[in-house]
């Protein structure tokens, strides 16, 4: 068989031919061996997947269970417009626009992410039952689909490593701050690495591939198309069984780093991929301007006002606002559990931008941190321990200088509500404590006494005709 | 408004002055401005006048929800005892409250803000900004509240009274649902700033200044409080006016 013109044009020398039907014969031998390969990598595919699904799954139910322990809020009502907001949000990434370079670059790892979903399905169904590419039959469909993939793939590296580049070297100021320590820039850098090495092994293991698929080595039989890969091609070795070492480990390796990836996710800030879409889901429908009424506070100011018409009062005597995460509703705790930190809050916050110590972002990271040492220790069986949120992570500085401008909100991509969480605390600290700072003690005293925050008679309203 | 219901009258519309344009001398100018316009347009208006308390908005945002609720249930029961039906606001800290947190208790009212009113009454062609003071060509940049624009969705209004008056709208970076706070929301008002390396309101007006405006407009009270405190800090009083919405559309008619 004369060599093909592809053959030719990738540089693979004339006598490959030789090559194949020699080392044909030596596998031949070795048929019993490679069929006991196959049952072993099956058994050892099924395992991983096992234990990785099954670890995923507990990390999953520890998750719902540290979001069970907020307080119940009702955000089920009016679902069409729910789902509608999830998908313009989430899948339509629609508030990521504000930042139109961001939005790009973030694009092409999205779609990338979605779209390489198809590609680890055919990798699961290839790994339990030792089929290679079962997708394969497709023919020209699936060398669209290949084509498509590899195209996202390097997408998804080039926006990675710009992402690197804007964190690390051009140091962009969103991505540092006082809660920005070791850890959650380490955590960020972790992910985007990790997304590059899995991009490099998926094209890897393409490029190997379509190279065996051209020396015709058994079982590469010939699909898929392969634009971006064969860019790295003249890269591989010569040898088929150094090919198929390669294919193979890059196949384990992209298999491997993503289930140990899925498991990352829950000690990361990168479960936005996820539970953005929930978040998104159950966000505040209402004007951003509405404050919550606190029913139990309306429940005492009626009976204060007409002792007589005292309802059946309620049994649940729980705090004024909040000390705790678990004095939080449940859907500050998943906003919490959702933020990436990308610092948008935090970069249009007017505190922090005139260097106030309030940080929308730490806020966030304060609760899910406090969230997770609160759920380890067992508080959400009402075991708990000495810390709370407030004053042991978010201090009443940051507190008191939030101007409630609702500017943090706009800002977050994923509906996250950082100046609800903010509330609750104050609420605490006033209503449970009363620990206002003494100028605000000062408002509301002319308030009580007057109808108006400033010291002047109520009789003196209309003086200004 | 105690006055007109003992004369059996009902008003078109009940304007709820607020705590700012009660009290402080320069907000009470926003007030007057208010009401020369609904005069100039014929509506029928009242006040509550010493009836009027607080709407509790600074309590709620400091915390202080009880007082808030007490002082929610006492103005609902003499909006309530008065049949009212549709108020206008001269600041959004009010218009915010009253719209979005009343009704939860009890309190159901068509609430819009001034910059609303003077919107409708500017396409109605009830004003037509003539025999007053020409904004053509000035360069003019307005401040968004942040509980008329972020907190409400209300950009537009304020804007298409400017354009009406053919000034030149010239917008900062920062602007509608990007707008900076002015620093006095959240009750911050009421208190000192907690430490930091710059004050609010002179960080918002350094950015309307860049935009090199013969007048920034406001729409709240508060904000034109700290925008004036802010240019005074960069002494740039005698060239920069900060003026409500109100007031440049009553110059405009000359009223």
């Amino acid at each position: 068989m004369a060599p093909s013109p592809q053959l030719a044009a990738h540089g693979v020398p004339a006598a490959a031919p030789v090559y194949r039907s020699r080392y044909r014969i030596r596998r031949m031998g070795a048929i019993g061996s490679l069929t006991h390969y196959r049952m072993i990598s099956q058994l050892i595919f099924g395992i991983l997947l096992l234990v990785a699904v099954t670890l995923a799954a507990y990390n999953a139910r520890r998750i719902i269970r540290n979001i069970r322990m907020g307080r119940p809020e009702r955000r089920t009502d009016q679902p069409a417009r729910r789902f509608r907001t999830m998908l313009l949000v989430a899948f339509g990434q629609r508030k990521m626009f504000k930042r139109p370079f961001a939005a790009l670059l973030h694009g092409f790892v999205y779609l990338g992410f979605f779209i390489i979903n198809i590609e680890l399905l055919e990798i699961t169904i290839d790994g339990l039952f030792g089929t290679h590419r079962a997708f394969g039959g497709l023919g020209s469909t699936y060398n669209v689909l290949i084509a498509i993939l590899e195209w996202m793939a390097f997408a998804v590296l080039i926006g990675c490593v710009i992402f690197l580049a804007r964190r690390n070297i051009a140091h962009l100021r969103r991505f540092s701050g006082r809660e920005m320590t070791a850890w959650p820039k380490t955590d960020a850098n972790l992910i985007l690495f990790a997304e590059i090495l899995l991009m490099i092994a998926f094209l890897t293991l393409n490029a190997a591939d379509h190279q065996l698929q051209l020396l015709g080595a058994a079982p590469y039989s010939t699909a898929g198309s392969f634009p971006v890969s064969v860019w790295i091609q003249p890269l591989l070795p010569e040898s088929i069984p150094a090919l198929i070492f390669v294919e193979r480990f890059a196949w384990w390796f992209h298999i491997a780093g993503v289930l140990a990836f899925m498991n990352y996710l829950p000690y990361s800030k990168h479960l936005h991929i996820v539970l953005a879409f929930p978040n998104t889901y159950f966000s505040n429908l209402d004007s951003p301007g509405r404050f919550a009424n606190m029913s139990q506070v309306t429940r005492e100011v009626k009976a204060m006002l007409d002792p007589a018409a005292v309802s059946e009062s309620s049994d649940e005597a729980l705090r004024f606002g909040a000390k705790d995460v678990t004095d939080l509703t449940w859907k500050n705790l998943l906003d919490a559990y959702t933020c990436t930190e990308c610092g948008r809050c935090t970069a249009v916050c007017p505190a922090n931008l005139t260097g106030k110590r309030l940080s929308p972002r730490k806020i966030m990271m304060d609760t899910r941190d406090r969230m997770v040492e609160a759920g380890n220790r067992g508080k959400h069986t009402e075991a708990g321990d000495e810390k709370s949120l407030l004053d042991d992570y978010i201090t009443r500085e940051e507190l008191w200088a939030c101007t409630t401008c609702n500017a943090c909100v706009e800002a977050c991509p994923v509906l996250i509500n950082p100046l609800d969480i903010i509330m609750a605390l104050r609420q605490y600290t006033v209503m449970e404590e009363s620990q206002a700072p003494a100028t605000l003690n000062t408002m509301f005293s002319n308030i009580e006494n007057n109808g108006a925050p400033w010291k002047y008679a109520q009789a003196d309203r209309a003086n200004w005709r | 408004m105690a006055e007109l219901a003992a004369r059996n009258e009902v008003p078109d519309i009940l304007f709820w002055v607020g705590c700012a344009g009660s009290f402080d001398a320069r907000a009470q100018r926003i007030t007057r401005a208010i009401c020369r316009i609904l005069h100039h347009v014929d509506l029928r208006f009242a006040i509550l006048g010493t009836e009027e308390g607080c709407t509790g908005d600074p309590a709620k945002r400091a915390g202080n929800e009880f007082l808030f609720q007490l002082q929610a249930i006492a103005n609902i029961d003499t909006l309530n005892g008065y049949g009212i039906r549709k108020i206008v606001t001269g600041c959004p800290h009010c218009f915010n409250t009253l719209k979005n947190e009343y009704p939860d208790l009890g309190g159901h009212y068509e609430v819009i803000h001034h910059t609303q009113l003077i919107q409708q009454l500017i396409d109605a062609g009830k004003l037509v900004a003539a025999n007053g003071e020409s904004f053509r060509g000035k360069r003019i940049t307005y401040h968004d509240p942040c509980y008329l624009g972020r907190g409400n969705g209300v950009y537009e209004a304020p804007r298409k009274v400017l354009e009406h008056l053919d000034a030149q709208l010239v917008e900062m970076r920062r602007c509608r649902s990007n707008g900076l706070c002015c620093g006095a929301g959240g009750a911050q008002l009421f208190k000192e700033p907690e430490a930091g390396n710059k004050e609010i309101n002179v960080e918002r007006v350094d950015e309307a200044l860049e935009t090199r405006p013969q007048v920034i407009a406001a729409a709240c009270p508060f904000c034109m409080l700290m925008l004036r405190d802010g240019i005074k800090a960069r002494e740039k009083e005698t060239e920069v006016e900060v003026l409500d919405i109100a007031e440049v559309t009553a110059r405009a008619n000359g009223l």
